[in-house]
């Protein structure tokens, strides 16, 4: 990689004492075309050299597992739930204490029963309802990502393609998506459907809405990556190689410059799920998110705060839960990036 | 290196010149301009230009190679992209085998393409990263709708093959082929079509010195036996001396000088040229110390307002009243040796523009 970086315009000046390494990395590589190449070498696409740097890289490794397993999780939860016979939403009042309406016993009514323990007032096992918060929050997070990357991209890409006029109007339209009180109107918008809207009532409609709100309004971040990837890859001299062959605006977006714009795609993806899952948990905290009894990571947050002082355990539960998920997916994603994009890492 | 250093062969370098210019031109470029508008404020009102390329006119004759040299800024690259029509020009005309293509619509254009190619300066920026070595060179097929004879791999393997890569290099990525190599490759993608006129954009300068003359001389080479025209751009004399026919000098936007390779190197009539001539470093140590280096004074005006009259007179030696209030036009001295100076150098006393006692006094 040492040669990839070389000045450009080399004017005619002697530098021969310092070209040594340069000259000894081009010569190299010509060599192969005086035959002396032995083995074949099967050519490595970038994907496959960003795949081996990220290998090497330990904690994004790490990272990538722990978000395989969330997401595992999440997927099975339902199932995991009532194969170990475990109800998030049944309350057990036999373990709380009718004066505290704390659970009983040691440590937030830690039990073989209940490995997490209770909650208060309640007595709902902690484990099914952190299990069954993982799916809501995971689903949420995806569900809003892929909006915001499916409006960012189009958008970004045609803004950053067509330049002019279309890229005034979708920038201004940026700005004003990015000056917009999001949670204000997150809130409004949550509480004037909690009733029901199209067609949707319950968990249904709620992860909705938190998809619509958190991707709707988090598109512009994907749509500014898009576009300053497209404006400048436009300018690189192999979009002009192909409209000198007689390439047409479709053939250069799709063939030219998509793939290049697929990874920086993913990375900022992977970066922008463990911010919407924090969205989502401030919402549920908020209590315009998913609405209890169902159970969220925020909805739990919020309940835990009332018995910080009395019952700290309930709190680490959830708040153990988004914080090692919002961890992994930025790991995983500065990794991702690291091996995507070398030059950003610095 | 192998043109001699003699002085007075002002005569003789009429032979060729006149035989060729005969043949109909393969591009011919007439008062070609392209200002690039600055606008200001959020109503992009026009408040300026850069005049990148300002008026020139030039012919390309088939199987020649045209030399376009000037230093960075004058407007060489915007002139490539001109002539190959990935930039519309802002006025003037261009004619490809005599058909007027100055404001063609890119459909209109395609069939054209064919014919015309491209080589670019930057062996990193010119190939996409995402695609294979065999993608890249066989696009031209796809695009044109071109089916060569024994399929397209084939073919794109001949071609690696004709600019010495190896045919297996075909599923490779460019980023691991070296700047000489990934030239080769775009001069591969460029011959795929089998064009009539190929316009090279400063294609060595990104290069180790060591290898520059390797693609230069596959270029050569190339032309020889595809019968190939050639408009290779470079920054300084040095490279392009072996390859042209006839070479053009720009300065800011304009040609100050058009002339045979040999008329040029031997006989330089604008003092520009002269300059030029004089950076390009002699390998004879004796030889070093008979030609005085020029060194020019003053940075390069900007295009946005060039002084007025010759644009070269703030930085000239020889400049005049004269200099600063009519432009000097290219005109035909000697021999075809097309000068736009009102005292050339190496010029007989005569052609003074009607400022007599100036000309043949520098240097
Ligand atoms: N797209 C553009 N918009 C505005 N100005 C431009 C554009 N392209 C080129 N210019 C300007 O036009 C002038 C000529 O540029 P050009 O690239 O043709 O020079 P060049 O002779 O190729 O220089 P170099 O040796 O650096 O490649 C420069 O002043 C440049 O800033
Ligand atoms: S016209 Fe005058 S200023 Fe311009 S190059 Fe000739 S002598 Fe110099
Ligand atoms: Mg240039």
């Amino acid at each position: 990689m040492g040669r990839r970086r070389r000045p450009r315009g080399v004017k005619g000046t002697v530098t021969a004492p310092i070209e040594t390494t340069g000259a000894a990395a081009e010569a190299q590589p010509e060599a192969v075309l005086q035959g002396v190449e032995s083995k074949k070498i099967e050519g490595r696409s970038l994907g496959q050299i960003a795949w081996l740097r990220f290998r090497r890289d330990k904690v994004a490794v790490a990272g990538a597992i722990v978000v395989i397993l969330l997401i595992l999780i999440a997927a099975l939860s339902r199932p995991v739930q009532s194969w170990l016979g475990l109800d998030p939403n049944s309350p057990n009042q036999d373990l709380i204490d009718p004066n505290t309406t704390l659970p009983k016993g040691d440590l937030g009514g830690m039990s073989l029963d209940h490995p997490l323990g209770v909650d208060p007032k309640f007595g709902r096992d902690l484990l099914a309802r952190v299990l069954e918060g993982s799916w809501v929050s995971l689903i949420v997070a995806f569900g809003a990502t892929l909006l915001s990357v499916a409006i960012g991209t189009v958008l970004g890409v045609v803004a950053g393609f067509y330049r002019g006029r279309v890229d005034a109007l979708i920038s201004r339209l940026m700005d004003v998506f990015l000056a917009f009180p999001l949670l204000l109107f997150a809130i409004a918008i949550s509480a004037s459907l909690q009733g029901g809207a199209f067609g949707l009532e319950g968990l249904p409609l709620h992860i909705s809405v938190l998809i619509f709100v958190i991707g709707f309004f988090n598109w512009p971040y994907m749509g500014r990556i898009v576009r300053a990837q497209t404006l400048s890859l436009r300018e690189r001299e192999f979009v002009d190689a192909a409209r000198g062959m007689g390439a047409r605006g479709p053939f250069i977006l799709f063939r030219e410059l998509l793939p290049n714009l697929v990874g920086p795609i993913i990375v900022y993806s992977t970066l922008l799920i463990p911010s919407n899952i924090l969205f989502e948990a401030a919402l549920s905290f908020l209590g315009v998110g998913i609405q209890p009894p169902q159970a969220s990571w925020g909805g739990m947050l919020n309940q835990a705060v009332k018995f910080y002082e009395v019952d700290p355990q309930y709190m680490l539960v959830p708040g153990l839960a988004i914080f090692v998920t919002v961890l992994a997916f930025n790991l995983l994603g500065d990794g991702l990036r690291d091996a995507l994009d070398p030059r950003s890492s610095r | 290196m192998t043109e001699t250093e003699e002085t007075g062969v002002a005569a003789g370098t009429t032979d060729g010149t006149d035989a060729s210019a005969d043949a109909a031109p393969l591009l011919k470029v007439r008062g070609l301009v392209r200002h690039f508008p600055i606008t200001k404020g959020l109503l992009k009102r026009q408040v300026g230009a850069v005049q990148a390329v300002d008026g020139i006119d030039f012919d390309v004759r088939p199987g020649e190679t045209l030399g376009v040299v000037g230093e960075s800024g004058c407007g060489k690259s915007t002139m490539g992209r001109l002539i190959t029509r990935l930039d519309e020009p802002t006025g003037g005309s261009i004619e490809f085998e005599g058909r007027d293509i100055t404001h063609l619509s890119p459909g209109r254009l395609r069939p054209m393409r064919r014919d015309v190619q491209m080589i670019f300066q930057d062996p990193y920026g010119s190939l996409n990263p995402r695609h294979t070595i065999g993608g890249i060179v066989g696009t031209p097929f796809r695009l044109q709708g071109v089916e060569p004879e024994g399929g397209v791999k084939k073919e794109v393997q001949r071609l690696l093959e004709l600019v010495g890569l190896s045919p297996e290099h075909y599923n490779r990525y460019p980023h691991e082929f070296s700047g000489g190599q990934r030239q080769r490759i775009g001069i591969a993608r460029a011959l795929a079509l089998k064009p009539k006129l190929v316009v090279a954009d400063e294609p060595v300068s990104a290069l180790d010195v060591s290898i520059q003359a390797q693609v230069v001389n596959l270029m050569d080479d190339l032309q020889d036996e595809l019968g190939l025209t050639y408009v290779i751009i470079a920054h300084d004399l040095s490279v392009i001396r072996h390859v042209s026919d006839r070479i053009a000098v720009m300065y800011l936007g304009k040609i100050v000088e058009l002339a045979d390779r040999k008329s040029l190197y031997e006989a330089p009539m604008h003092p520009y040229t002269k300059a030029l001539l004089s950076a390009v470093p002699v390998p004879d140590p004796k030889r070093r110390t008979q030609r005085d280096r020029i060194l020019l004074t003053g940075d390069v005006p900007s295009p946005i307002d060039p002084p007025s009259g010759c644009r070269f007179r703030t930085r000239c030696w020889k400049a005049t009243e004269v200099c600063s209030t009519t432009e000097p036009p290219l005109v035909a001295l000697r021999g075809g040796h097309k000068v736009a100076c009102h005292h050339p150098e190496n010029a007989p006393e005569s052609v003074g523009a009607g400022t007599p006692g100036t000309a043949g006094s520098g240097g």
